[in-house]
């Protein structure tokens, strides 16, 4: 169980039960559990959708798409079943978010892809869950009994007509079946491969028929804005950034968590009182804003609104959520080769630029940090990375690139201090000669 | 090939949630290798034959994810994350402790049987980091002492188990 945490300038939305015992339905109930699916019932379809749409809220898997627009993509008339698939494969390095949700507060899942199903007129939707999170499964699955039991999901809920089933799924190891489309196909039975687009998958998408998928995060604050109205939530945000969202501190922090923050919280504060600032003996160097894939910030830039728009025009991406904070013990080199052996690991293989580009950069960089490089290597890293945007058939090959290219010209020194063979600067004694049996 | 009764009851239930049976698969995998401890030839076989897939469609589907593995592993996998976030807290540190102490490395079992270990990426504990599965169990804020401890712990279990 993850430990929780809590900061003076927390605005509680999405973890408001968090700690209150709400995987419990009774529990759940008390605490406004169900109101806002109630709500949902006696609203027109359109009028969900608006809601939404106006809360400015925008999707925590990363992309941050306006979740009421992406409803609305979904065709009115189906010859197909329509899906509502919610995204819990959590798995972009740095992010452990929607950990939390699912084990406090599994139902306010459970609620927001009923909503969104009664908003787009699906009547199933599943849960998918990464095979690591098994306890969060379990908890899952008991979550969907008790909602059974209780008649708020099944046939005919609450006796207003509408059916509505929600089933739990599970993933077996895999980042790339976080991706949408690959996110589909393992639901299907099938290797996490992405598909080509268009068409969408609100058009197209499990077994063919119209699908919404969203992450967890986003569907947990479904409910809440139902019952606090599109004009609440949009304010406690930025403009075109409604709400709220979890952050994930980590790195060598005071004080490391989970914060629920609004959207534009300044990342500077975020770092230095809500995160408690940098652990004795350490200072910043760079931070990651929104998970492994999005380019990085130094020191200099940390001045900066967390909202979609703002970290865009800084030339970065909000992401997952994911703030890990790099500290002056790191190596750059070495912090951009772990990135590089994450995404080469996780490649698919699908598509050539991207198995091969980060294949070829992970040993570059390995070479390079280990004293092998050449100064043509530091052109090469960026180039290849830059030739390998936009080019591969899901955006894992940007996601691989994107970091590299940032730390390559924001830290371009570091790498030129491991030239002429120069041991890593900041490699302690190498571990592994230590160990006996790798002797 | 028998599996457990809630194996069964699982397997009935989510048989009824999806318009085709391949969608059993992936799920069904992992927790058909939890019960035997690896993905037999058996295994596969019969989990084709419920799913109506030929074995090579199922070992197509198997080779895709990291935590589905037809060779045999130690009672308790150690996985240690050295992804970005345990890597600035000293997750590597971690790994070369479970090395030591095991005496094994990445991918290999101890020859009791009872640890495997793996280097594995992240796991959802960056604010928890560095951070350990064993199985499915999570150890967070380790440190190298702390390690040993855990792995102590799960030596001591298991040997109980065994007499
Ligand atoms: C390689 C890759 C991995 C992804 N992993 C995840 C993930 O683990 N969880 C998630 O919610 N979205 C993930 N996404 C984003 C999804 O493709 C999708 O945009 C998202 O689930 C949509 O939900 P949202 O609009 O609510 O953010 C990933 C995208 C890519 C390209
Ligand atoms: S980086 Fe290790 S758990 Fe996320």
């Amino acid at each position: 169980m993850a430990d929780l945490v809590s900061h003076p300038d927390e605005v509680k939305v999405v973890s408001k039960r968090f700690g209150l015992g709400a995987t419990e339905i009774d529990r759940y109930l008390e605490l406004d559990g169900y109101k806002a699916v109630r709500k949902a019932l006696g609203m027109a379809p359109e009028s969900i959708i608006a809601e939404v749409k106006d809360s400015g809220l925008r999707g925590r898997g990363g992309a941050g798409f306006n979740t009421g627009l992406k409803w609305s993509f979904v065709p009115k008339q189906s010859p197909k079943p329509k899906y509502i698939l919610c995204n819990g494969d959590e798995s972009e390095p740095g992010t452990c978010k929607d950990r939390l949700i699912f084990e406090h507060d599994p139902h306010s899942v459970i609620e927001g892809v009923t909503i969104a199903g009664l908003a787009v007129g699906a009547h199933v939707g599943y849960i998918y869950i990464r095979g690591e999170y098994r306890y969060l499964s379990e908890i899952m699955q008991k979550a969907i009994r008790q909602a059974y039991a209780r008649g708020f999901l099944g046939k005919n809920i609450l006796g207003s007509g509408f059916d509505f089933d929600v089933y739990w799924h599970g993933g077996a190891g895999a980042y790339e079946v976080g991706e949408e489309s690959a996110l589909m196909e393992s639901l299907e039975g099938k290797r996490g491969i992405p598909r080509i687009r268009p068409p969408f998958p609100a058009v197209v998408g499990l077994w063919g028929g119209p699908t919404v998928i969203n992450n967890a995060e986003t569907l947990a604050s479904v409910p809440h804005i139902l019952l606090g109205g599109a004009e609440w939530y949009a304010k406690l945000g930025t403009p075109k950034n409604g709400g709220t969202r979890l952050f994930c501190l980590s790195g060598r922090l005071n004080r490391p968590g989970v914060y629920e923050l609004p959207m534009g919280y300044n990342l500077k504060k975020m770092i230095y009182d809500v995160g408690g600032g940098m652990a004795q003996g350490h200072t910043l160097k760079a931070v990651v804003p929104g998970g492994s894939s999005t380019p990085l910030l130094t020191r200099e830039e940390i001045d900066v609104p967390m909202d979609f728009d703002s970290l865009m025009k800084v030339g970065s991406m909000l992401g997952s959520g994911g703030v890990v904070i790099v500290d002056d013990s790191a190596c750059m080199v070495k912090f951009a080769l772990r990135i590089m052996s994450f995404y080469q690991h996780e490649s698919c293989g699908w598509c050539i630029p991207c198995r091969e580009g980060t294949d070829w950069l992970k040993k570059t960089l390995t070479r390079f940090h280990s004293g092998g490089g050449v100064r043509k290597d530091i052109d090469d890293l960026q180039y290849l990375s830059e030739n390998m945007l936009g080019r591969t058939f899901c955006p894992l090959g940007d996601a691989a690139a994107m970091p590299t290219i940032s730390i390559v010209k924001k830290f371009r020194k570091e790498f030129e201090d491991h030239l002429d063979g120069k041991p890593c600067p900041l490699e302690k004694a190498e571990a592994i000669e230590r160990s006996p049996v790798m002797a | 090939m028998r599996f457990s009764e809630p194996f069964e009851q699982r397997f009935q239930e989510m048989a009824s949630h999806y318009p085709t049976r391949r969608s059993l698969l992936v799920p069904t995998l992992l927790y058909a290798q939890d019960e035997v401890g690896f993905l037999s030839d058996e295994v596969v076989a019969e989990i084709a034959r419920r799913v109506e897939l030929t074995e090579l469609e199922v070992r197509n589907v198997i080779s895709y994810y990291s935590m589905l593995t037809t060779q045999p592993r130690g009672k308790y996998n150690v996985q240690v994350c050295t992804n970005i976030a345990c890597l600035l807290m000293g997750g590597e540190e971690i790994l070369d402790r479970c090395r030591l102490k095991l005496g094994i490395r990445e991918k290999e079992t101890t020859p009791d049987g009872l640890f495997s270990l793996e280097e594995v990426e992240c796991m959802g504990a960056c604010c928890w980091a560095p951070a350990v599965q064993v199985n499915y169990d999570f150890h967070e804020h380790l440190t190298p002492q702390k390690m040993d401890q855990i792995l102590d712990q799960y030596t001591k279990k298991g040997t109980e188990r065994r007499r």
